[in-house]
C-alpha cells in the first residue's frame, strides 16, 4: 500500500489523478450532452429520455455514486494542487508577462473549476433534488430557463466549462505521457474542438428553452 | 536600416534585498550612456561601478561564462526569465533590445525553493539537491570503452542530446506559474532513460528525482508551457511527458522504491 500512498502524494501521482478522473468527466459531459440533444425534439422525447435512463434502477446509482467519487477525488486533488502552487511562489513578480505558453484557459483552471464546482450544486438542486411527482422533468426545465437570469447563468457556466476542458483535455494526455509530434498539434487543436463542442453544446440549449419559452 | 544609436540611457526598477531574512524592496537606479552592444550582465557591469564609486551598494548577480552555457546568470528582467529575448540567456541578452528611456524592471527567479541570497543572487542549490538523488549513472570508472561499442539510434542519440542542452539555470522554475521544476527534472532523467547506460537505474532515478522536487518546494507541474518558452536551451515539454512516462512505469512496474 505504501507504494500507491507514495504515487498519489508525488506531483506528477496528483497530476495522474487530475487526469484520469478529468477525462472520465469529459467522457461524462459527452454523454450527456447526447441526452440533452433529445430537447430539440421536444418534451416528449426529453421525458422519455429521461424516464429510460431512470429505469436503469441500481446501475443509475452505481453510475452516481462512481460520479460523485470522481467529483470528491478530482476536487480535493485540485485544491491540494492549487494550494501547493501557490505557495510554491512566495514572492509574486513585479511584473510578469506570458513567456508564450500560458493562455487564459490554463491560467484559470483553479477558478473555473470552483465556478464549475459550485454550478453542479446549484444544477443538482435545480433539476435533479427536485420534487417530481406533480411535474414532468421537461416541464421543471422549461419552467426555469423562461428566466432570463437562469438562462445567462448557464450560458456563463458553459463558457467556462468550456474554457475548463480546452485546457484539461490535451493536459490530461501530456500528464499520461502521451505526448509525440506525431499528434500532439492535432491533440491540441482537438482540445479546442472538444472545449467548443461542449460549450457550444451546452450552451444553445438554454437560449433554446429560453426562446421557446 | 534603421541606424542603432551607439548609447541609451534606462532606469533600472531593480530588487535590492540585503540578505535572505530581511525584507527587499524595488530601488529605482537611473543609468546613463549604456552601449548598445553590451550585454545585460556588462550593463550591470557599468552600473556598479558607477554605483560603487558613489559609495553606494553594488547590484549583486550571479554570473560566469558569459557566453550563454554555463547557467549561473539569471534574473526576471521585464517580467520575463532572462529576459524579453527567445532561446537566451541572461549574459547573451544585449542591450540593443531595449529602447533609450525604458524602464527596466529586473527581479530575482522567484520561488519558494529558491531563496534569495542578496539582491539578484537566489539560491539554486535545490536543483543540486535533485540532482544528487539521482541526475547520474553509476557507472566504474575504468578504461574508455570502445565508442560504438553499444549502438545509439541517432534520432536517439539527437533526443538525449537534446534533453542533455539542459544548462540548470532554473528559467524554467522562474517562468512556471506554479514554480515547478519539472521540465529540469524531465531533461535529466531523459537525457539518461533514452540511453542504454541509463536504463538500469532508471527507475530508482525517476523516483527519487521527483520525490527530492517535491520535497524542496517546487510546485507541481500545470502543463502552462511557460517553461518550455523561457527556456534558454529550448527543452521542449515532451521531456515532461517522457518523464510522467518514466515515473508511471517505475511507480506500477518496477521494483523500485
Amino acid at each position: 500500500m505504501s507504494w500507491l500512498i507514495q504515487i498519489f502524494s508525488s506531483s506528477v501521482g496528483k497530476k495522474l489523478l487530475m487526469a484520469v478522473t478529468g477525462l472520465c468527466f469529459i467522457g461524462f459531459l459527452a454523454a450527456h450532452l447526447a441526452g440533452n440533444l433529445s430537447l430539440y425534439a421536444g418534451g416528449a422525447a426529453f421525458n422519455a429520455y429521461a424516464e429510460k435512463l431512470h429505469s436503469l434502477g441500481p446501475i443509475l446509482v452505481v453510475f452516481e455514486l462512481g460520479l460523485l467519487a470522481l467529483a470528491l477525488i478530482h476536487v480535493i486533488t485540485g485544491i491540494t494542487l492549487f494550494v501547493q502552487n501557490y505557495k510554491a511562489r512566495s514572492v509574486p513578480y513585479e511584473k510578469d508577462k506570458a513567456a508564450g505558453g500560458r493562455t487564459l484557459s490554463s491560467l484559470t483552471m483553479p477558478y473555473t473549476g470552483f465556478i464549475i464546482l459550485g454550478f453542479i450544486v446549484f444544477h443538482l438542486i435545480n433539476f435533479s433534488f427536485v420534487d417530481k411527482s406533480d411535474r414532468t422533468i421537461f416541464e421543471i426545465v422549461r419552467a426555469a430557463f423562461v428566466n432570463p437570469i437562469y438562462m445567462i447563468i448557464y450560458l456563463v457556466v458553459m463558457i467556462i466549462v468550456a474554457l475548463h476542458v480546452r485546457h484539461g483535455f490535451w493536459s490530461a494526455f501530456q500528464t499520461l505521457g502521451v505526448n509525440h509530434p506525431k499528434y500532439m498539434p492535432a491533440l491540441m487543436v482537438l482540445s479546442v474542438i472538444v472545449g467548443l463542442i461542449i460549450g457550444l453544446g451546452f450552451g444553445l440549449l438554454p437560449i433554446y428553452l429560453w426562446t421557446i419559452g | 536600416m534603421k541606424k542603432l544609436p551607439k548609447t541609451i540611457n534606462l532606469t533600472l526598477k531593480v530588487w535590492r534585498q540585503q540578505q535572505s531574512e530581511k525584507k527587499g524592496h524595488f530601488e529605482n537606479i537611473a543609468t546613463q550612456n549604456i552601449a548598445v552592444h553590451m550585454s545585460f550582465i556588462e550593463m550591470l557591469d557599468s552600473v556598479n561601478e558607477q554605483l560603487t564609486l558613489e559609495g553606494k551598494d553594488p547590484i549583486a548577480f550571479d554570473n560566469d561564462c558569459r557566453e550563454g552555457i554555463c547557467g549561473t546568470c539569471g534574473a526576471v528582467v521585464d517580467g520575463r526569465a532572462h529576459g524579453p529575448q527567445k532561446a537566451t540567456t541572461l549574459c547573451q541578452l544585449h542591450m540593443r533590445q531595449f529602447s533609450d528611456g525604458d524602464t527596466i524592471v529586473v527581479e530575482p527567479f522567484r520561488a519558494r525553493a529558491f531563496k534569495v541570497v542578496k539582491d539578484l543572487v537566489v539560491d539554486r542549490s535545490s536543483l543540486d539537491k535533485i540532482m544528487a538523488a539521482g541526475g547520474y549513472i553509476s557507472a566504474n570508472t575504468g578504461g574508455a570503452p570502445d565508442g560504438n561499442a553499444i549502438p545509439i539510434a541517432q534520432e536517439i542519440a539527437e533526443k538525449a542530446m537534446d534533453a542533455a542542452a539542459c544548462i540548470g539555470c532554473g528559467a524554467c522554475v522562474a517562468a512556471c506559474p506554479s514554480a515547478s521544476a519539472m521540465l529540469f527534472v524531465s531533461g535529466k532523467v531523459s537525457q539518461l532513460a533514452l540511453l542504454p547506460q541509463g536504463r538500469p537505474e532508471a527507475a530508482r532515478r525517476a523516483l527519487n528525482m521527483v520525490k527530492t522536487m517535491d520535497t524542496c518546494g517546487f510546485g507541481n507541474c500545470s502543463n502552462h508551457r511557460e517553461c518550455e518558452n523561457a527556456c534558454p536551451k529550448e527543452l521542449s515539454i515532451i521531456n515532461i511527458a517522457r518523464l510522467n512516462r518514466e515515473y508511471l512505469k517505475a511507480s506500477f512496474f518496477s521494483d523500485a522504491t
